[in-house]
């Protein structure tokens, strides 16, 4: 099973080169990779219904629970099979729809770099590779939105989708590490059995929270759901796989996964009925209002997302059978709706539903796909959609006291989502053929074969559902469940109340076909509520915080050296002043200060003086030789506290210094004056603040006692280690010789620096 | 003493700031002189300050008598003069060096490396 993720990482790796290599017409070879492991996983199907799950786990990181465990379950299996098998057909799809294109091998590079994250994710049992999938999804998403790289809309619904995902991820890995807390395994299927205790423990809110921000985030969500309609700015196939059938689904699987260890609990039901709810209803009817084919498509997605979440939310076990049929019966009709907008799209260039009608004269086979996926989306018998719809409809028939809402809530969808399949499945073929479209020939079978089978297997299924009752749907439904359920898939169920319910929504959804004309008024009537849009408020909450943070940045990063500086001190003087004025009680112990004597006296005395001069005076000469006489009076201070080696080399430091100063003197510019008084007290106020902290710092210090190991061990080993008489010279070649030798390293630097300075000529252009 | 001493190691503090807030670079690394000459006489003074008895180990003995001026600081100290030696000198030759290209040691008016700011 490691393979089968890995491969298709290491394939992403070789292909670009791969491809390059080739340059043979066609890239249909590539749809191999996806194909073999979808035959792997088919033939895992049989092990799984008698065996029960397939665990496999290899270490990684072992010491903070990080291993590759991979568990193929029911649920994991119904995910891998769509994940593998819609990616063969949109891997042929590409051969096709992005022939000759210059970045063909980048594009395939990035769906197998996502085909291979998926089922990482989907396979993983360890909460941490969990995360790291999770996010490599989201990563080659970012890449294929905006995969036309050079138009700028996508590569800001690039950056959107990659925002509001990758900060879902954030809140995933919080859940990950929250439940890793509570329950100190690393593993989903070793929490299963302590599902009780974690739902009793303190941190259950949070780490619902965050679950819930990470799913409904990556599955486009209320209120988070504006990144799926730009994220169809990728090409075709991408919307097909990722936006549709694949990766949005992830928020639905962590869902489904972890229904068995936080499900059954008000907290969980309450909040997923209610967010499906919301987005399911919103997103169906603003799916009527769109007149662009994939926008039609992306909210009607959008809604069925929020179907398959509030499905999960009535968490009986009808509920969570529908949710596994509607995975698989959107996943069919709506993959085959792209891959036909696609086409439309490729053959006439425009998505523009007002424009385009009769293309049933030219694209047949097209039309013929999209009619059985419209079908199936408009749950018709005998389609698999029916099946589907007709199980949602008993999910929320079940549902006791609220039972009529739920319903209600779920025909209006159900009607609005016919209308919108409707509009993009039938629409385009119908009614006359525009003259510039007489000239649309159909494009090569590797485009129009794909949503062909796609479309048939949603018919298929619907007349025969139990070929995947006991292979796909039963193990799914009792990963979900726990036990093994008891149910029969049926296309026909008899005169009931759902089939009566079936017969009101088609019936009323046709209606409101004929009636609702797609166009471009509607579409303004319906902007004028983008204002009250989240997407309208994250955007304004985005702008605004840059401006913050640019103001921000402009008020501390001003470019003006003394204001870094008067902020830095400013806020050392306040924090320092703060301490010693309340957690320091001053006083100074008089015994331990040594006597004051005359000759010490003066020399600091001059010290003053020439401070002052350094400061005040109005010549740089006098200035820098007050700053030597202030060097020369600390020799003398070195000399007098036994510090013989610093006198020394304060001295031979010193008068080099002044040297070089003098030196350059000569053709530097007069000393100016440049700051006016105020700006002078102010300065002058800060720094005598300051060294008047410094001063008291000082003070106290000298009253805690030092520790002396360091010294003592200097003092005593010396001579007996270093072999030198001389402690501090003993030190400094010997004892840390290695920090000598980088300082002398340093020095030589600074004499290169210095030397290429005073030997640099600019040529005349660039002295400017 | 120390009191003095304490005295000197704020004044010069408040000196070496004070110029570092100028606009004149020259100013600049005379008050990154003195600011750094005031560090190391903090640090000096906070190894207690010992007269007349340098850490050098007699010719006849093998380890430091009882009282001695402490080695750490000073090792310490003459680190930083030398360091800060490397420091100004580079520091001068490129004002000297920017004064060349730019003909002018205001700051204000060498915080952009664009031409026309």
């Amino acid at each position: 099973m490691l393979t089968a993720v890995i491969s298709g990482f290491i394939f992403a790796l070789l292909i670009p080169f791969i491809l390059g290599r080739l340059q043979s017409k066609s890239s249909l070879w590539v749809a191999l990779l996806p194909l073999s492991l979808f035959g792997y996983f088919l033939s895992r199907i049989s092990l799984v219904q008698q065996d029960g799950p397939i665990k496999v786990s290899y270490e990684w990181v072992p010491s903070i629970g990080i291993n590759l465990d991979f568990y193929l379950d029911g649920l994991s299996l119904l995910f891998v099979l769509l994940i593998s098998g819609v990616g063969t057909l949109v891997f042929v799809y590409t051969a096709a729809y992005l022939k000759g294109h210059p970045y063909l091998n980048r594009f395939y590079a990035y769906l197998s770099l996502f085909m291979a994250s998926m089922l990482g994710l989907v396979l993983s049992d360890n909460i941490y590779t969990l995360f790291l999938f999770w996010e490599l999804t989201s990563i080659s998403s970012f890449f294929l939105i905006g995969f036309n790289n050079d138009s700028e809309a996508s590569r800001k619904s690039a950056l959107t989708a990659l925002a509001i995902t990758g900060f879902g991820g954030l809140f995933l890995l919080a859940a990950m590490v929250g439940l890793g807390h509570i329950t100190d395994a690393y593993t989903i299927s070793a929490m299963a059995p302590i599902a009780e205790m974690i739902k009793g423990h303190s941190l259950y809110g949070w780490v619902l929270l965050f679950l819930f921000l990470a799913a409904f985030t990556k599955s486009a969500q209320f209120p988070f759901h504006f990144w799926l309609p730009g994220a169809m700015k990728a090409p075709t196939p991408v919307s097909t796989y990722l936006h549709s059938a694949t990766m949005v689904k992830a928020g639905v699987y962590l869902l489904a996964r972890f229904t068995p260890i936080l499900g059954n609990h008000e907290w969980w039901n309450g909040t997923l009925i209610a967010v499906g709810a919301i987005t399911m209803v919103y997103a169906a009817v603003h799916a009527l209002f769109r007149i662009d084919l994939k926008g039609i498509l992306a909210y009607s997605t959008i809604s069925a997302l929020g179907i398959l979440v509030f499905l999960i939310g009535l968490g009986t076990e009808e509920a969570l059978l529908a949710a596994s049929v509607f995975i698989l019966v959107h996943a069919l009709y709506k993959a085959t709706l792209f891959l036909v907008t696609g086409i439309i799209d490729h053959e006439t260039g425009t998505r523009d539903v007002t424009q385009l009608s009769g293309l049933r004269k030219v694209l047949l086979p097209v039309g013929i796909a999209a009619l059985l996926a419209a079908v199936s989306n408009a749950g018709i018998p005998p389609s698999f959609g029916f099946v589907g719809k007709d199980l949602i409809y008993g999910a929320t028939l079940g549902m006791g006291d609220l039972a009529w809402l739920f319903t209600l809530l779920a025909i209006l969808t159900n009607v609005a989502l016919l209308v919108a399949g409707f509009i993009a499945g039938i629409k385009p073929f119908i009614g006359k053929l525009p003259e510039r479209y007489a000239a649309v020939h159909l494009p090569s079978p590797a485009m129009y074969v794909p949503p062909l089978i796609l479309g048939t297997l949603g018919m298929l299924y619907g007349l025969f559902p139990g070929l995947l009752e006991a292979g796909l749907v039963q193990p799914a439904v009792s990963s979900l469940i726990g036990t093994t359920p008891d149910f029969h898939l049926q296309l026909w169920h008899g005169f009931n109340l759902i089939l009566l319910l079936s017969v009101v929504t088609i019936g009323s959804g046709t209606g409101l076909y004929f009636l609702l004309k797609p166009s471009e008024k509607l579409l303004g009537k319906a902007s004028r509520f983008e204002r009250f849009s989240p997407e309208t408020l994250i955007t304004g909450f985005t702008v605004g915080f840059g401006l913050l943070a640019k103001g921000w940045t402009r008020f501390f990063q001003n470019g003006y050296l003394r204001y870094y500086l008067i902020t830095i001190l400013g806020f050392l003087s306040l924090l320092l002043g703060y301490r010693l004025f309340v957690g320091v009680e001053l006083y100074i112990d008089t015994g331990l200060l040594s006597e004051i004597t005359f000759y010490e006296a003066i020399v600091l005395l001059i010290m003053g003086v020439a401070i002052f001069f350094t400061v005040f005076s109005n010549s740089r000469l006098v200035a820098v030789a007050s700053l030597g006489v202030v060097g020369y009076s600390f020799c003398l201070i070195f000399l007098f506290y036994s510090a013989p080696d610093l006198a020394m080399t304060q001295f031979s430091i010193d008068t080099l210094t002044v040297i070089l100063f003098v030196l350059v003197l000569y053709n530097l510019p007069k000393y100016l004056k440049l700051s006016d008084n105020r700006v002078r007290i102010r300065d002058g106020l800060l720094s005598l603040i300051f060294g008047a902290l410094i001063s008291i710092l000082a003070l106290e210090v000298m009253n805690e006692s030092v520790t002396k190991e360091t010294t003592a061990y200097y003092a005593e080993n010396a001579y007996i280690l270093g072999k030198g008489k001389n402690v501090v010279n003993v030190i400094l070649v010997d004892f840390r010789g290695f920090d000598t030798m980088v300082e002398i390293t340093v020095l030589a630097i600074a004499a290169i620096g210095v030397f290429g300075l005073l030997k640099l000529h600019l040529r005349s252009t660039e002295k400017e | 003493m120390e009191i003095l001493l304490v005295i000197i190691i704020g004044l010069l503090y408040a000196a070496g700031i004070y110029m570092m807030l100028r606009r004149s670079l020259v100013k600049l690394i005379i008050g990154l002189i003195l600011l750094g000459n005031g560090a190391n006489l903090l640090i000096f003074l906070l190894g207690k300050i010992v007269k007349g008895e340098p850490p050098i180990i007699g010719s006849t003995e093998k380890m430091l008598g009882e009282l001695y001026a402490d080695p750490v600081p000073q090792a310490l100290i003459l680190t930083a003069i030398v360091i800060s030696f490397g420091l100004q000198a580079f520091a001068i030759i490129l004002i000297k060096r920017a004064y060349k290209v730019v003909k002018t040691d205001d700051l204000d008016e060498m915080n952009a490396t664009d031409e026309d700011l």
